[in-house]
């Protein structure tokens, strides 16, 4: 991939990425964090790679430490993004007001 | 040494898995617009994950499988754990965790990088050298950041702002410093100096350390959407440095959103983002605006508090981060409930800055069962305000301060807040007339209109919820 597709692509994402997520209401900021922590996991590939090519002790530990962080991010800020929007999908509890919530099923829910 | 090795690295077919991957991750983040199609979204990304880490696995030249299941293991044991455990008021600290380990995985695998390079032998091409160099830069100013900013927020060290003398001289020496190493390593790439490069993970080791300590403790949420976006960039240049497509776009997307959120963040507290990295606010006594001068405040009891409140069509409830120190949000929330079965109309008005991140209030109360469409953003309630019968301020304080609006000198003049003083009436739970983090006096507190209960918000919110069930 020759330096320039990486540019193009780099400046596409960037664009995307502003489109998506200045659409993200404020009420959802903190699971948008933990899920770009998640997503920034994938840099788990790279300590992969790493140790794919380690050759001695030092290297070895490098890359074990850069795979673990990397896990913690993808399994830790899934999982916790998971946690949080399910208390966000919880339907409100019937009450007087009979407000008849977004009439959403529970098809998302838990 | 066994290799799965059906992929070809860089080749048609582990290209295509990649971008499959990061597809998902974008439709992820795009469902990610609403509460109700959110959690799918964040699986549709998991998903996307998977087939990253899965395609990566399968690449020719992977090895060491035992450390690679070991770091997972690890990793994932750890991730797993924390966020089952993890309290909601402790969002803040996981989120600058996770921003920190993330950091710290780009910076050592631009070491690991440099010393694969050294290993092959003569010069580091500049295309894979430079982003290696700049990952490692970023990766070790955010972990260490990071890792700061996780001690402020979990008191491990003082939340007030740190400054040394000569600081800004400090950080630009040490700025410029890593750039001429870095520079020198370019020029003299054959090989690439280890010794060299270990200096620039130092040095912005330091630099990450210099830079958050100063930050007090009301700018948090700035800080850590702004380590969110640095860590977004380490793994795009992670990804230009292993001609890697998903890390490129993935790293990207992070940055985006990081930066989103620092400039929202800035906004709603006025304040430029270079002005809160470099001034050292957010925690300094500013001004001493009316202190010593004793002003009368009306003060009520949890009773009358509660026939303010019982006999009102619609009240609207300011929380603030005291509300999530008090863990008051579920005797809030009964309290809450109490006046719905009077028919009472009730709504809480979200502060972008009320928590101690970005949306941190919405996830406390959340938690505490307040439905979604209960919480109203700022700019959606205070409109609505001037009809507001009640407005209870709990535990939230600068956020809620007129002078903001009236006084053209005051330091957080201009800073959007939340108009509860345009109410009928104004009820604030506190536990005395302390200053909040700008730490300037509230007129609210004097108004004719306000009265105030002083009390522990969730005690107070409990006590109301009973007496209204008395009424």
């Amino acid at each position: 991939m020759s330096l320039f597709t990486e540019f193009t692509i780099f400046v596409l994402a960037i664009f995307v990425g502003f489109e998506v997520i200045s659409k993200v209401p404020t009420t959802l900021h903190t699971p948008l964090m933990s899920q770009t922590n998640a997503i920034h996991g994938i840099v788990m590939l790279g300590g992969l790679i790493v140790l794919g090519y380690a050759g001695d002790g030092l290297e070895y530990v490098i890359g074990t430490i850069a795979v673990a962080f990397g896990a913690i991010n993808i399994v830790g800020g899934f999982m916790v993004t998971d946690r949080m929007l399910g208390m966000f999908a919880k339907k409100p509890k019937p009450k007087a007001d009979a407000k008849a919530g977004d009439g959403k099923g529970g098809g998302a829910g838990k | 040494m066994i290799s799965l090795a059906v992929l070809e690295p860089g080749g048609d077919a582990a290209t295509a898995l990649y971008i499959v991957s990061f597809s998902l991750f974008i439709l992820g983040l795009k469902q990610g617009t609403h509460p109700s199609t959110a959690k799918r979204g964040n699986l549709i990304a998991a998903v996307g994950m998977a087939i990253a880490v899965v395609t990566t696995l399968l690449l020719d030249g992977m090895g060491n499988w035992g450390l690679v299941a070991l770091g997972l293991a690890i990793g994932s044991g750890v991730g797993a754990y924390a966020s089952i455990k993890v309290k909601m008021t402790e969002m803040p600290q996981m989120v600058a965790l996770y921003n920190g380990v993330g950091g710290g995985a780009v910076a050592l695998i631009a070491w690991s990088e440099i010393r694969h390079g050294i290993h092959i032998g003569g010069a580091m091409p500049l295309e894979d050298l430079i982003p290696t160099l700049l990952a490692a830069i970023i990766g070790s100013v955010s972990f260490w950041g990071s890792n700061i900013a996780f001690a402020k927020l979990q008191d491990l060290i003082p939340t007030r702002p740190l400054a040394v003398p000569g600081q800004q001289i400090i950080n630009a020496v040490l700025g410029i410093g890593v750039i001429v190493l870095a520079i020198v390593i370019a020029i003299n790439n054959e090989p690439p100096s280890q010794f060299l490069f270990i200096l620039i993970l130092i040095a912005a080791a330091i630099l990450g350390n210099l830079v958050v300590l100063p930050i007090g403790g009301a700018d948090m949420p700035v800080v850590i959407s702004m380590l969110n976006a640095f860590t977004g960039l380490s793994a795009a240049a992670a990804g230009f440095a292993l001609q890697n497509v998903a890390l490129i776009v993935a790293g990207t997307l992070v940055g985006s959103s990081g930066t989103i959120l620092t400039m929202e963040m800035a906004t709603a507290m006025n304040r430029s983002v270079a002005n809160i990295l470099f001034s050292g606010f957010g925690g300094a006594p500013a001004v001493a605006a009316g202190s010593g001068e004793q002003r009368p405040v009306t003060s009520i009891g949890a009773q009358d508090a509660a026939i303010k409140l019982a006999y009102a069509d619609t009240v609207v409830i300011v929380p603030g981060y005291g509300l999530a120190v008090a863990q008051a949000q579920h005797a809030v929330k009964e309290m809450a409930n109490q006046l719905e079965a009077r028919g009472v109309t009730v709504n809480y008005a979200i502060h972008p800055v009320a928590g101690r991140m970005p949306g941190h209030m919405n996830v406390l109360l959340a938690e505490a069962d307040v439905p979604y469409e209960q919480l109203k953003e700022m700019d959606e309630i205070n409109p609505e305000m001037s009809r507001t019968d009640v407005a209870v301020v709990i535990g939230a304080n600068d956020v809620t301060n007129p002078s903001a609006k009236n006084d053209p000198n005051s330091p957080i003049a201009g800073m959007p807040i939340i108009e509860v003083s345009e109410a009928n009436e104004v009820i604030v739970i506190k536990r005395s007339l302390s200053t909040g983090f700008a730490g300037i006096d509230n007129d609210l507190f004097y108004e004719p209109n306000t009265s105030m209960l002083f009390a522990d918000a969730k005690a107070a919110a409990g006590e109301i919820a009973a007496e209204i069930e008395q009424l």
